[in-house]
């Protein structure tokens, strides 16, 4: 063993230079890496389409951009891996994924242009798998980098607000008009306006309805061990039920109330619309807000409940003084958990009349027509994806104080 | 004055608390001992009717303690929570403030006396007023635990072993400062503690509790001398009794006339068992007890101690 040791260092000194660059190796950097080179050489980078249903050619960067263009935004691109690779700080990684980003957007934005025969209204250009790789890689090295930099909740809001701003301007300038979601969009563009507006109301509403039933029901329920005993089993047994089952269900007695009952029937409850959607998301939403508010209220420490006894709080101080204080987080937690269910449930209700974004969803799977279906789905992750950085924002902030 | 009589409590088939009665007298400290598990806190949370007798019953100056609304009778009662139990999103200022924010008192009135409690538990306002219970230590949370029962002024405390989060030298420091503050303000205190030394460093009664019995509520010295039950006489030990009584009595309550010129000195408010210890230490035959101002009151010779340290 003495004789072997002092060889050891000496052995690896030819390849010494090279491991130690492959140590310095940021794993995720890699595997991100090789996703985006492996989509760009193998996959379509946009999709060339006579008409919106035909089917489409595939166009790879070059023949998008043209060798100057691709060039430029290979190197861009190239840069941005060396960054990942190499660069293991958190600021640099988010600099570089956001500079990525911007290449992206402006390499489909002016391939789409080139590919667009002018006047030719038919024609679609939309982005190919190896554009949605790409965005996958790059939000993946911008989510990894923000998750390190540990900001504090009011700067994910802020950086949340600075990226819908973006997001906006990009699509204002007209950069990414030529593609064909935004040619989707330019033809229904005030049916999108009011489809957004009812599925923001729809999961908004719901959620809200069910806040304002389930926090008091669960506050009841931490408070009656017997209502917790039936309630809680009840709302777990809705929430199994699948969702078109349970607008199904929903839609027999709402139709038979909009009947019997005249005001009813003029404040719009039928069975099929809105009226059942927002039931069904109000119940599929209850049961995480009435548990989360039970679980909430019950994890307030013992000794400091017994304490708020102890010195002379009543029931009902210690529920608002103490309890409900401390619970807040779980709370929230459980709405941040609802809100993004519901913004995706909500776009279900197209299927009973009910409107929101999955009409364009549902129209465009009828007409296979996937830019359509893209009309409906890419803004509900957004809608989706806000709501849990502004939830998980309130959350942390709740809870930073008693950590 | 707080008296207990006859008071019991049932869990189902389990008996806590059994048939207990006793007295504890206005400006007294009584020190409840016993076991985990031997009833204390229950015994102490009838007193302020977090727990209900299921017979017996306790009065407080001669008023039922059941007559009177229980967040009413609590507000006028300071009570110490086992493991301090402050509310973790309060602050410190907050969390002394709750009762007198209970009973309605103005603004500036509480301000003032959050500030002087803090001071009274020797806690830098300006430094902890606006901290929260977790950026403190053990033992500054204990005393704000202290300062919170005390925040209304209560003539009665009751506390549920307050110094079992702390260290040694910590806690008898706070054993010391809490002494010196109920002789201060006056207060009856009711303390649980399963710790004997503390019971006999603390109180000026001693009720030993066992297995919901009360087997003795008697002065320490009674518990040494004439322990009622086998299970107080193991309890307070055979091997060490001699120094617990000798540590009952100061020097200054034992002198001697005498002259006292050339002797070691020691101050009059030492215990006898320091007395001891400074004899053996000095090999001398006697000590010159001191007044507070370093004037000699006396002598004090190892015969007069160890004559202390047995029934006479
Ligand atoms: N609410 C309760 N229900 C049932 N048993 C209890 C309850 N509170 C206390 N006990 C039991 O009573 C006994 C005495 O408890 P406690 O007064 O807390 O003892 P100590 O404070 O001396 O450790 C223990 O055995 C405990 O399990
Ligand atoms: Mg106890």
């Amino acid at each position: 063993m003495s004789a072997a040791t002092p060889h050891a260092p000496r052995a690896g000194l030819g390849g010494g230079s090279v491991v130690a660059m492959l140590r310095g190796i940021d794993r995720l950097g890699a595997l991100l890496c090789l996703i985006g080179a492996g989509g760009l050489l193998a996959l379509p980078f946009l999709t060339f389409k006579a008409n919106r249903i035909a089917a489409g050619a595939p166009k790879s960067v070059v023949e998008s951009l043209g060798a100057p263009g691709a060039g430029a935004f290979l190197g861009a691109l190239a840069l941005v891996a060396g960054l990942a690779l190499f660069d293991r700080r958190p600021a640099v990684r988010l600099v570089g994924a956001l500079g990525g980003l911007a290449a992206l957007i402006l390499a489909v934005g002016f391939g789409a242009a080139a590919l667009s025969p002018p006047g030719d209204s038919f024609a679609r250009v939309s982005p190919g798998a190896a554009v949605w790789l790409l965005l996958l890689a790059l939000a993946m090295l911008a989510a990894d980098a923000l998750a390190r930099l540990r900001l504090s909740p009011p700067t994910r809001v802020l950086a949340l607000g600075t990226a819908a701003l973006g997001a906006a301007l990009v699509l204002r300038s007209g950069l990414l008009d030529p593609l064909s979601i935004l040619r989707e969009h330019a033809t229904r563009a005030d049916v999108f306006g009011r489809e957004l507006r009812q599925h923001l109301w729809l999961a908004g509403g719901s959620v809200a309805a069910a806040i304002a039933v389930g926090a008091p029901l669960g506050a009841l329920c931490h408070l009656n061990r017997k209502l917790r005993g039936v309630a809680l089993p009840v709302l777990n047994m809705v929430q199994t039920i699948p969702s078109i089952a349970l607008f199904g269900l929903l839609m027999g007695p709402l139709a038979w109330l909009g009947r019997t009952v005249p005001l009813a029937g003029d404040l719009g409850i039928r069975g099929i619309g809105a009226a059942p959607a927002l039931l069904a998301l109000t119940l599929y939403a209850l049961l995480p807000v009435t548990a989360n508010t039970a679980l909430g209220l019950a994890r307030a420490p013992a000794e400091a409940v017994d304490a708020a006894a102890g010195m002379g709080m009543t029931r009902g101080q210690i529920l608002w003084g103490v309890e409900i204080p401390l619970a807040l987080p779980v709370i929230v937690a459980g709405v941040r958990v609802v809100l993004v269910q519901n913004i995706g449930l909500a776009t279900v209700a197209a299927l009973i009349g009910g409107g929101g974004l999955g009409t364009f969803v549902f129209q465009g799977v009828g007409q296979t027509a996937i830019d359509l279906v893209l009309l409906g789905a890419a803004p509900t992750v957004a809608l989706a994806f806000c709501a849990a950085v502004l939830l998980d924002a309130a959350v942390d902030a709740l809870g930073g104080r008693r950590a | 004055m707080i008296v207990i009589e006859g008071a019991t409590k049932r869990y189902g088939e389990a008996t806590v608390v059994d048939d207990v009665s006793m007295a504890v007298e206005s400006g007294s400290m009584t020190v409840v001992v016993g076991q985990s598990g031997s009833g204390k806190s229950t015994l102490l949370r009838m007193i302020n009717r977090l727990v209900e007798p299921s017979s017996g019953r306790v009065t407080i100056d001669g008023v039922d303690v059941s007559t009177v609304p229980g967040p009413q009778l609590r507000r006028g009662i300071g009570y110490v929570i086992q493991g301090h139990g402050l509310f973790p999103h309060r602050t410190v200022a907050q969390n002394i403030a709750t009762v007198p924010r209970l009973l309605g008192w103005p603004r500036d009135k509480t301000r003032a006396r959050v500030e002087e409690l803090l001071a009274l538990l020797q806690l830098d306002p300006k430094q902890f007023a606006s901290k929260y219970p977790h950026e403190l230590s053990g033992g500054e949370q204990q005393r704000v635990g202290v300062a919170r029962a005390l925040a209304a002024g209560p003539k009665i405390l009751l506390m549920d072993e307050p110094f079992g989060a702390l260290d040694p030298i910590i806690r008898l420091k706070a054993q010391d400062d809490l002494k010196a503050l109920q002789r201060r303000l006056g207060a009856t205190v009711l303390l649980v503690t399963h710790d004997m030394d503390e019971a006999f460093r603390l109180g000026d009664r001693i009720a030993v509790l066992n297995e919901g019995r009360l087997q003795q509520c008697g002065t320490p010295a009674e518990l040494l001398l004439r322990p009622a039950t086998p299970y107080v006489q193991q309890l307070v030990g055979s091997s060490d009794r001699s120094y617990r009584l000798l540590a009952l009595t100061t020097a200054a309550e034992a002198v001697e006339a005498g002259p006292a010129e050339g002797l070691p000195g020691i101050d009059g408010g030492a215990t006898l068992r320091e007395a001891l210890a400074e004899i053996v230490w000095r090999d001398a035959p006697a000590l010159a007890v001191l007044a507070e101002d370093g004037k000699p009151l006396g002598r004090l010779s190892l015969q007069a101690i160890l004559a202390r340290g047995r029934p006479q």
